[in-house]
């Protein structure tokens, strides 16, 4: 058995584990109604969460993705509250804005050789900062096209909400698949992770490779933004904070080593539904409080981080 | 005179500041007596700089070792609503301190266990407590805001004693404090050794495991400290907003005073002065008149500028560049 | 010839690395490259790989010169590299790390299928059938070595360079990775082969050339050389300046220390040393031999799993530095960089850092008690610098050294393990510190020693043990020390004991 898969199993062990203590409690969890709500609600996590596994594989860390999410938002709403464009040319012109956003990054990270975490908080401060600067408030978000947008959706059997939203973050998790373990992109991603000094010397061009990376990861933020604000309906500056934390968890839950190198994008998508169906469980059980979550999803990182370190230290002692 | 040397950077960086911010608001020097307290920008700043200031003088020390505690925001909300939890159980103000200093000092040696014995790196394992201790918090508080009266707890928030505020009274002793162990023991000199060269460290005889742990724990205590100042001042707690981003503000604080993020030599004054300086700017941009929303981005401006002076890149390429042209002077 | 170097020169500053070495490498043989840790063998490679930009000299491949300024382009150029630490990514299958660069794609996106079908045909070259959808980390190293060697030769195909390739293989997986190596050497590529096991090389290698202080020794066919010849050129003869030798010991002092069928498991062999007040015990062996690994189990870095150590008093517990250094061991370790000096740190500050610890931090040392013993140390050990309060990483390599040795001294230790004190130090440093050695026993305290200059051993030692294989195979004493009798005893000819 490959080793590398273990933590990928264990994500889906402890997913599929969950939802059947979930049903035997709550029946009512297995209906497509509830799945199709877990989509939708975590479309904006499971999309930037493709961005961070992509970080993550490359040995980084993306800390600003959360302050990109609420800028994004705001950055929408005050565009079409105050300009006569329409929504698809805010969108292209907010992706192409968040991706060299994210390209800058990686190009200082590549540069300084700074650790990773401190350049994106600097991007982290920014990118929420020029959020303020847009608007304190909330701004609703009342375009036509937007209704359009919400409502969206394929009634699946059982009366469930396949949701446009929820389909787009199935769609780009497959993309991110293909992305990193069908490119050699991908691939260079991988080998950084895992070394840099040999991806070096096996060929892998570490600044391109860097800065794109981020350039993705920034890309996903600003599309995680646009879900988000199609969910919400609103741009707040003050919306997703933390959301960094919670998709980096989501990442190693998933699977994937936090120092870089090994984990897959499936395994992004079962960490980012696991923290959604802890979620459901809690408002199912309406006894439960929320910051139960919180906990649960702590353990569950602290728990990953020493399966991995153990698994590290087996294959050590292995040679 | 070498601790002069060290931290005159950061006082000509503050007094430009307060240069610059007086031209904007020329009152931003003065100090009226109000019902018996001082009151005026000069000392507004110096009991807002308390936390920052009190965080930033643990994550010097653990950013000396080649670390960094991205939970101090966290533990500053347990601590909180530990304290304010005692209080609404009517424990008094003295237990609710000794509550809120045990979870720090908790919390620190969780941290300090994982990285120092379990061997994760520093970042990765202050992350869990990160993730994890606002849901802690919450729990202690039951989601709620937890208000409480104790005049006694709330003084230490927003009393003052002989003339300054309390808060400014706890982070000027805290730093002092540490900063006298430091230095008058041989701690100061193990922490960075540990920091620069953990192995020659080690082979030295130097307990670096036991260090590292103490260092978090340390950073966990003042967190602690930067908790209870902050619950005494608006007289509660709450666990969502208790200390955040707060430990952004203070590795920019410790990365201000010019503390290297590879971790080695450190200035304990050097910090709380980077925290002053963050307060200044902050109460600057109010007083000229910008929106407060100015704030973060001048903080990633600042937080890019350091990067850019301790990058070990930009410097190698500086000295080969120097080099080279030193060459080439000297060959003509 | 295929590849040719002519004057090959490499100055880092206080030394020259590489002086003038000629070298030739005809294709269809195995060219063995020798000499011990500073001979020029990793800087010559380093030159050839483009990881070091020569300072003179020149390479020519093919009768074409060539001037590689990146191990890339190196290997574009025909020149592959296998190194002793896999150089390949563990977290990656081995179909990825064969095929990293050259994956077939289709669509623009990587063909799973045909990256397998051609990974798996190139293995098979080599007489390996393995799943090559697994993680390369997931193999044994022997395996992972000749997936590296299969990509160099796939990407190269001209010269390859085994750079200590076996160092950590057993004896069958050495043999496995020799198969491979010989089957490319019958298909025509040169292959520079560095190893520090003599056995290997004899069994592998058609021609051999031997460094020593960055110059050329010898460049000769194996057939009829001699071990004991080989040994001889490797380790050299004349030190510059000659020590005189000790006054043999009018009686064996009592042993001060006792080690017990000493041992660690795949790191060395378990054995008995006994050690007296104020001896001098002497460590020869290649490297790779066990030495420093011994070094490491005596101060409790890699502690010992079998075996006991006690002195007069009752058991010694070493199971940790802290531990040795309460039972009065110092350690003076081979990599100064990384494992002795603090840099950041004063010459004061680095002097003092043991002492300080073993004191604990409560009890800070005062100023100027810390002032005067630096400034002690550096006035006997005449540690050349502008004051104690400058950072020691900005001191020459045989002044760190001195700065180190300082540490330990002013910890007044009873048993002081110096790993190859004079490695890297020039030529003056070098009598000073064997000097110093000197002064050191005549007070009493006991050295175990690890050289690779045998004249060294001979000349301070009052015993000398011998490593091989990473087990003690000889002991010398008294009279019997001497340079020959070490090397048969490294060579495993001869009538050493």
């Amino acid at each position: 058995m490959n080793t590398r898969l273990l933590p990928l199993y264990a994500t889906i062990a402890i997913f599929v584990l969950a939802y059947a203590l979930a049903y035997s409690q709550f029946p009512a969890m297995l209906s497509t109604r509830v799945i199709g709500n877990l989509l939708t609600d975590n479309a904006y996590l499971g999309i930037v969460a493709v961005g961070m596994t992509l970080v993550i594989l490359s040995g980084g860390i993306d800390l600003s993705v959360g302050s990109v999410i609420a800028f994004s938002g705001v950055f929408i709403a005050v565009a079409l509250r105050d300009t006569g464009l329409h929504p698809l040319a805010v969108f292209a012109a907010l992706l192409l804005l968040t991706t060299v956003f994210g390209a800058g990054m990686g190009f200082l990270i590549d540069r300084l050789a700074m650790p990773a975490f401190i350049v994106t908080l600097a991007g982290m401060f920014l990118a929420r900062g020029a959020a303020y600067l847009l608007s304190v408030q909330a701004v609703p978000i009342t375009h036509p096209f937007y209704k359009l947008l919400q409502d969206a959706y394929w009634l699946m059997p059982g009366r469930g909400r396949l949701t446009l939203i929820g389909v787009l973050m199935l769609a780009v998790v497959a993309l991110g698949a293909v992305v990193a373990h069908r490119t050699r992109f991908g691939t260079s991603v991988y080998a950084l992770g895992g070394g840099a000094q040999t991806a070096r010397l096996m060929g892998v061009p570490q600044g391109r490779t860097t800065v794109l990376v981020y350039a993705f990861s920034g890309l996903m933020a600003g599309l995680s933004g646009i879900v988000f604000s199609v969910y919400t309906g609103s741009g707040y500056s003050l919306a997703t904070v933390g959301t960094e934390l919670t998709a980096i968890a989501a990442v190693v839950i998933g699977g994937t080593l936090l120092t870089g190198g090994s984990g897959t994008m499936i395994g992004t998508l079962v960490g980012v539904l696991t923290m959604g169906l802890i979620q459901t469980y809690i408002v199912f059980d309406g006894s439960l409080s929320s910051w139960w979550t919180k906990i649960v999803i702590g353990l569950l990182l602290l728990g990953f981080i020493l399966l991995q370190k153990g698994l590290l230290r087996l294959s050590q002692r292995g040679r | 005179m070498t601790v002069l040397s060290r931290i005159a950077p950061q006082l000509i960086v503050l007094a430009a500041l307060i240069a610059l911010v007086s031209v904007f608001y020329p009152g931003f020097l003065s100090i009226d007596i109000q019902n018996g307290r001082p009151v005026g920008p000069v000392i507004d700043i110096l009991k807002r700089s308390a936390p920052v200031a009190l965080l930033a003088v643990g994550m010097t020390l653990v950013i000396a070792t080649r670390g960094i505690d991205l939970s101090v925001g966290t533990i500053m909300a347990i601590c909180g609503a530990a304290a304010a939890w005692a209080l609404t159980q009517g424990l008094g103000a003295g237990a609710a301190i000794a509550l809120a200093l045990t979870a720090g000092l908790a919390a620190g040696l969780w941290n300090g266990v994982l990285v120092a014995v379990v061997g994760i790196q520093p970042f990765v394992a202050t992350l869990i407590l990160m993730t994890m201790g606002r849901g802690v918090a919450q729990l202690i508080t039951e989601g709620r805001i937890l208000t409480f009266t104790d005049p006694g707890f709330g003084w230490v928030g927003s009393g003052v004693a002989l003339g300054l505020p309390v808060p400014v009274w706890i982070w000027l002793a805290t730093a002092i404090a540490v900063a006298v162990i430091m230095r008058r023991t041989a701690l100061g000199l193990l922490v960075e050794a540990v920091g620069i060269n953990r192995r020659a460290a080690h082979l030295a005889g130097v307990n670096a495991t036991v260090l590292l742990i103490a260092v978090y724990i340390a950073s966990g205590f003042c967190a602690a400290l930067a908790g209870i100042v902050v619950t005494a001042d608006i007289r509660g707690a709450d666990a969502n907003n208790a200390g955040l981003w707060l430990e952004l503000d203070a590795i920019l604080a410790v990365v201000i005073g010019g503390n290297s993020l590879l971790g080695g030599r450190f200035s304990v004054a050097a910090s709380v002065l980077g925290a002053l300086i963050i307060q200044t700017i902050s109460a600057g941009i109010l007083l000229a008149g910008f929106a407060s929303e100015y704030n973060l981005i001048i903080k990633a401006g600042l937080v890019l500028i350091i990067l850019v002076l301790q990058s070990p890149r930009i410097a190698s390429e500086w000295r080969l560049w120097r080099d080279s042209h030193r060459a080439e002077r000297g060959r003509t | 010839m295929l590849l040719s170097i002519r004057s090959l020169t490499k100055v880092f500053p206080g030394t020259r690395a590489l002086d003038d070495v000629d070298l030739d490498i005809a294709a269809g043989e195995v060219h063995a490259l020798l000499g011990e840790n500073g001979a020029g063998k990793s800087t010559l490679i380093k030159c050839l790989t483009g990881a070091y930009l020569r300072d003179g000299g020149t390479i020519t491949l093919e009768g074409a010169p060539i001037d590689p300024r990146s191990t890339l382009q190196a290997q574009e150029l025909g020149i592959g590299t296998v190194y002793q630490e896999v150089n390949l990514l563990p977290n990656l299958t081995v179909a990825q790390n064969l095929m990293f660069g050259r994956e077939p794609r289709r669509f623009g996106l990587i063909d799973m299928r045909g990256m397998r079908s051609q990974a798996r045909a190139t293995l098979a070259q080599y007489g390996l059938s393995i799943d090559v959808d697994r993680d390369l980390g997931s193999y044994s190293v022997a395996i992972q070595q000749i997936v590296a060697i299969a990509r160099a030769v796939e990407i190269s195909g001209k010269v390859l360079i085994l750079d200590e390739p076996t160092a950590s293989l057993d004896a069958a997986e050495v043999a496995m990775v020799f198969d491979v190596v010989r089957g490319l050497r019958d298909r025509g590529m040169a292959i520079v082969f560095v190893s520090h096991f003599l056995d290997q090389v004899f069994d592998l290698a058609d021609r051999v050339t031997i460094l020593r202080n960055g110059r050329r020794v010898a460049s000769q066919p194996i057939v009829g050389l001699s071990r004991m010849a080989l040994v001889e050129q490797m380790l050299g003869r004349a030190l510059e300046e000659v020590v005189a030798s000790p006054a043999p010991e009018a009686e064996q002092a009592p042993a001060m220390l006792h080690f017990d069928g000493i041992g660690r498991a795949g790191v060395v062999a378990p054995f008995d040393l006994t050690v007296a007040a104020g001896e001098v015990v002497g460590l020869a062996g290649l490297l790779g031999s066990g030495r420093t690994e011994t070094a490491e189990m005596l101060f409790g870095i890699r502690p010992a799993q079998t075996g006991t150590a006690r002195d007069a008093d009752g058991p010694l517990d070493l199971r940790h530095p802290r531990a040795a250094i309460a039972a009065g061991f110092g350690f003076a370790p081979e990599d100064r960089k990384t494992d002795g000096i603090v840099a950041d740190l004063s010459i004061r500050e680095n002097i003092i850092l043991g002492l300080q610890a073993r004191r604990g931090w409560a009890r800070p040392i005062p100023r100027a008690e810390q002032n005067r013993l630096a400034d002690d140390y550096i006035r006997q050990l005449d540690i050349r610098t502008s004051g104690r309060e400058k950072p020691i990483g900005e001191l020459s390599g045989g002044n760190q050294q001195k700065a180190v040795l300082a540490r330990w001294l002013a910890m007044n230790p009873r048993f002081l393990i110096l790993d190859e004190p004079t490695r890297g130090i020039d030529v003056g440093a070098h009598a000073e510190i064997l000097r110093l050695i000197r002064t050191l026993t005549d007070k009493g305290l006991s050295l175990l020693l690890i050289s690779s200059e045998l004249d060294e051993l001979v000349a301070v030692a009052d015993r000398v043990i011998v490593l091989r294989d990473r087990a003690h195979v000889a002991q010398l004493t008294g009279a019997a020390v001497g340079a020959d009798a070490i090397m048969h005893a490294i060579a495993g000819t001869g009538d050493a004991a």
